[in-house]
């Protein structure tokens, strides 16, 4: 039991001492760090190869809450999907670790950022391991939370803070619905643990609740499919699908290990791990499976248009891992957890790998992050070419690379799923060839053609290649990329993973053979390669010709199709239009004025009474006589 | 016209002008005077109205202890007042007099000058001078009343010993 | 015999000319004769109607208030002689500090 504990510990401890005692390390906070998170991987390995051919692990550490009927363990449950995450999130964690080693050498945060990944990676684990709800959600709040600090690490450039900001409150909205989701499951199953939960679902299929009974409305809906909508709302947010995405773009504002470790491998996955873990909450609602489908394909579209003509080098990626998030939701929707999983694990290699190798690129140029402004770079740093050639092809699934199996199985799983699973296999497809499209247009631009990077400039001397400690998780993440793919494949993960999950229906084949849906979505990617070569491999006037008779399209694609532009319009400024109402007109103008109004109404009550009090006796004596006789007076004549 | 009135109008004529110089003298000890002459006619009054012992206590207690006692201070100070000797709100107080003037007026003919009151008897009394009287029930009913006056004239004492003799700290 | 209100008149006409004293003057020595003035003016009363009700009682008020006439003199007398060692003046209006 002991060394599933540590799991989670080993992170929390480092962060711990690092974080209390952060002026004795100096920039030595890695020495605890890294190791302490590296031994949390082999461990994950042990609980992984313990969980192969064996029963789920569960522990019950302590009873956290415990009131009335409402219990709730502090547990860890390492089942099959969970060990698999497990092992994909330590070992990304431990090399995203040692890549800031070198990466954020000399940042005057660098003991700060250590102690604040490990406490990154330690809710990621408690929320992979929890058995119920609630301990899912703290570690769901935790991650959000590292997030946020994370993001705003250079808290003194404006960008990053705003970012921040944008992260949180739109994490905030999803979280909302998450909670919400949690308290209408207590409601209706009366605890918070899944094992529970799952068995109760059969006794509560036919149940309705009235969702919209404030506004009379008496529209009914499946109780079921009302919690597992909320819950995916949050999953919505911390997954970064439409229409709570556009965090994760800005997100990249932060260093780039963070991008690579949460914003591409491990906590932006948490929304498609928390669906396979309630797979069976989803499974009974065919409404909310459907609605999680068409999220995830609208969103992988969708991202993948927009990464067709950014030019930032993090953004490309980002939309490309918004994009394969959308696969992977997608991948759930149609019921098929299990390739959505997988997909998970080999992008999460891939993706940070992906990460890493831009970090590196930007590393040595100084900070440059323009595509346009890089180019011939594969001369001056072999080993992240190779790497991120790697990535990049894992990313096109190209065969043999992790992302062809992992890929292929989410589109054939489409094929097979009726009508709607080929409509969404026709826009995987489509993507998939755009996917291939602008990784390699990334490629070209960056580490092929003319050297378009000044060399005097902020640098100062010739691109270099980073060093070892930099490029060592990049050559583990490739090999990742490479064999992941295919190790799972091999061994049959999805069988793996099957044992803790369910599916909804049988998936059967249809149309055709497996064989040609891969052939066709290989070709897809080959196309989407291809046309790259064609017009960024070689100087070519194609892009901007394509870009001037298409313009609408390009602009929409340009500015990520004006999400931020509609958002600001509907309702940033008219919050910020009412507050700003609200504060100068209602506020200052009514409330103010009446407090202001009261004080200085009894201010000059009081300075006009105070002419009364002059301090002569005889005054005082005079108004008393006054008084007398004036009474005296009505007596007399008023009668 | 009977001799008691033209007594009365002697002596409520002194006293009224007696007590408008004492008002209208800038001179404190032309004031003590005047107010002298005052309580002498008023103690003349006091005979008229058949209160002997009253009239001697008047001139005793009034004429000779406290309008000496002031007196002695006036000279003691002997301080001439500066500047104005009237308030600034004399004529407010001039319109409250005629406002006063007009309500007793009013008053004196609302209750039609009231020729004869009724007499009520004091019961156990016996019809003695008017001092006998006074000593009777000083001492018997009024007993009280007569230790405490005794007191509040040993703390006016007392505190006037107190506050004359100086050294007194105001802060 | 003098009708009753003939009294009554003296008595009001005295004490409204103490009152106004009181009122107007600044020297507060004169202040306190005034106050004399008005304390005679009602013991006039009380005679007149102790003589015109056959009531002895009003005689011994009479002699009640003189008592109290002399307390109030020998104190009153006292706190202007610390007042004038305090201010070097008998004004009353310079007496304001009240005020604050």
């Amino acid at each position: 039991m002991l060394p599933y504990v540590l799991i989670p510990i080993l992170p929390l401890a480092g962060f711990l001492i690092v974080g209390l005692f952060w002026p004795y390390f100096r920039g030595k906070g890695h020495w605890v760090t890294v190791p302490l998170v590296a031994i949390s991987a082999v461990l994950s390995f042990r609980a992984f190869m313990e969980t192969l051919n064996g029963p789920p692990l569960h522990f019950v550490l302590y009873n956290w809450i415990h009131s009335g009927h409402f219990s709730v363990p502090i547990s860890i449950m390492i089942d099959h999907l969970t060990a698999a995450m497990l092992v994909m999130v330590t070992v990304v964690s431990t090399l995203v670790h040692l890549y800031t080693v070198g990466y954020m050498k000399d940042d005057s945060g660098y003991d700060r950022f250590f102690s604040y990944i490990s406490l990154f990676t330690f809710a990621m684990i408690i929320l992979l391991v929890s058995d119920n709800l609630l301990e899912l959600f703290f570690g769901w709040e935790g991650v959000g939370f590292c997030s946020y600090i994370l993001i705003v690490h250079w808290y003194e450039r404006r960008p990053s803070w705003m970012a921040a900001n944008k992260a949180f409150i739109m994490n905030r909205i999803g979280d909302f619905g998450f909670l919400l989701g949690i308290f209408l499951t207590y409601n209706v199953f009366g605890t918070l643990d899944y094992e529970t939960i799952f068995r109760a679902i059969p006794a509560h299929i036919h149940d309705t609740v009235f969702p919209f009974s404030v506004f009379h409305n008496p529209e009914s809906a499946s109780v079921l499919t009302v919690i597992a909508l909320l819950l995916f709302v949050g999953a919505v947010g911390k997954s970064a699908q439409i229409p709570l995405h556009p965090w994760l773009p800005d997100a990249m504002e932060g260093p780039t290990p963070i991008s690579a470790l949460i914003h591409a491998a491990t906590m932006v996955t948490a929304g498609i791990f928390m669906i396979a873990r309630l797979s069976p909450i989803y499974n009974a609602s065919p409404t909310a499976l459907m609605v999680v489908g068409w999220t995830g394909a609208i969103t992988a579209f969708v991202a993948a248009t927009i990464a067709l003509t950014q030019r930032d080098i993090k953004k490309i990626v980002a939309y490309s891992t918004m994009s394969q998030l959308g696969y992977m939701v997608m991948a759930c929707g149609i019921g098929a957890y299990g390739a959505g999983i997988f997909h998970l694990l080999t992008h999460g290699f891939f993706k940070a790998l992906l990460f890493l190798a831009a970090g590196s690129v930007i590393h040595s140029l100084g900070g440059e992050q323009d595509i346009f402004r890089m180019g011939g770079l594969s001369k001056y740093m072999k080993l992240t070419f190779v790497t991120m050639l790697l990535g990049s092809l894992a990313l096109s699934g190209i065969p043999p690379f992790a992302g062809y199996f992992s890929k292929d199985l989410i589109l054939s799983d489409a094929f097979n799923a009726g009508a709607r699973g080929q409509i969404f296999w026709a826009i995987g497809l489509v993507t998939a060839a755009l996917t291939a499209f602008y990784t390699f247009r990334l490629i070209f631009l960056v580490f092929a053609g003319r050297e378009n990077f000044s060399n005097d400039g902020h640098h100062g001397h010739a691109p270099h290649e980073s060093p070892l400690v930099m490029t060592i998780p990049l050559m583990v993440l490739a090999l990742g990329a490479i064999f992941a793919g295919w190790l799972g494949d091999r061994f049959d993960i999805v069988g793996y993973l099957a044992q803790s999950m369910s599916v909804p229906h049988e998936i059967g084949t249809a149309g055709m053979s497996d064989a040609t849906l891969k052939m066709l979505s290989v070709l897809a990617g080959v196309l989407g390669i291809a046309a790259a070569f064609l017009f960024y491999g070689r100087p070519s006037g194609i892009p901007a010709a394509l870009s001037n008779a298409f313009r609408p399209l390009f602009n929409l694609s340009r500015n990520k199709w004006y999400f931020d532009e509609i958002y600001d319009a509907v309702f940033t400024r008219p919050t910020i239009f009412l507050s700003s109402l609200l504060w100068k007109e209602v506020d200052k103008g009514v409330i103010d004025m009446v407090v202001n109004g009261v004080a200085s109404s009894c201010q000059s009550a009081g300075a006009s009474l105070r002419k009364l009090q002059t301090g002569q006796l005889q005054n005082y004596a005079l108004v008393m006589a006054l008084g007398l006789f004036g009474m005296v007076s009505i007596f007399i004549f008023m009668k | 016209m009977t001799m008691q009135m033209a007594m009365f109008g002697y002596f409520g004529a002194a006293i009224v002008i007696s007590a408008l110089f004492v008002v209208y003298f800038r001179n404190p000890i032309y004031s003590a005077m005047s107010l002298l002459t005052m309580f002498m006619h008023i103690a003349g009054l006091y005979v008229l109205l058949e209160a002997e012992f009253l009239a001697g206590v008047q001139l005793l207690v009034y004429a000779g202890a406290i309008l000496v006692l002031y007196l002695f201070v006036v000279m003691l100070l002997n301080v001439q007042g500066r500047g104005r000797f009237l308030q600034k709100q004399t004529p407010a107080v001039f319109a409250l007099g005629i406002l006063a003037a007009i309500e007793v007026a009013a008053l004196i003919f609302h209750t039609r000058f009231y020729p004869e009151l009724p007499a009520i008897p004091h019961p156990g009394v016996p019809n003695l001078g008017n001092t006998e009287t006074i000593g009777m029930v000083l001492y018997t009913q009024y007993l009280f009343p007569f230790e405490i006056a005794s007191l509040v004239l040993l703390i006016a004492l007392v505190g006037a010993i107190v506050l004359a003799k100086g050294k007194l700290k105001f802060r | 015999m003098v009708p009753l209100s003939w009294y009554v008149v003296l008595s009001s006409s005295l004490f409204l000319i103490g009152l106004i004293g009181v009122l107007i003057r600044r020297n507060i020595v004169i202040v306190l004769l005034c106050v004399e003035i008005m304390l005679n003016a009602v013991n006039i009363n009380f005679v007149a109607f102790s003589k015109y009700q056959h009531v002895i009682d009003a005689q011994i008020f009479v002699f009640f208030v003189i008592t109290v006439a002399a307390a109030e003199v020998a104190v009153g007398l006292g706190i202007i002689i610390a007042l004038f060692r305090l201010r070097e003046t008998i004004n009353i209006d310079e007496f304001n500090i009240l005020k604050l």
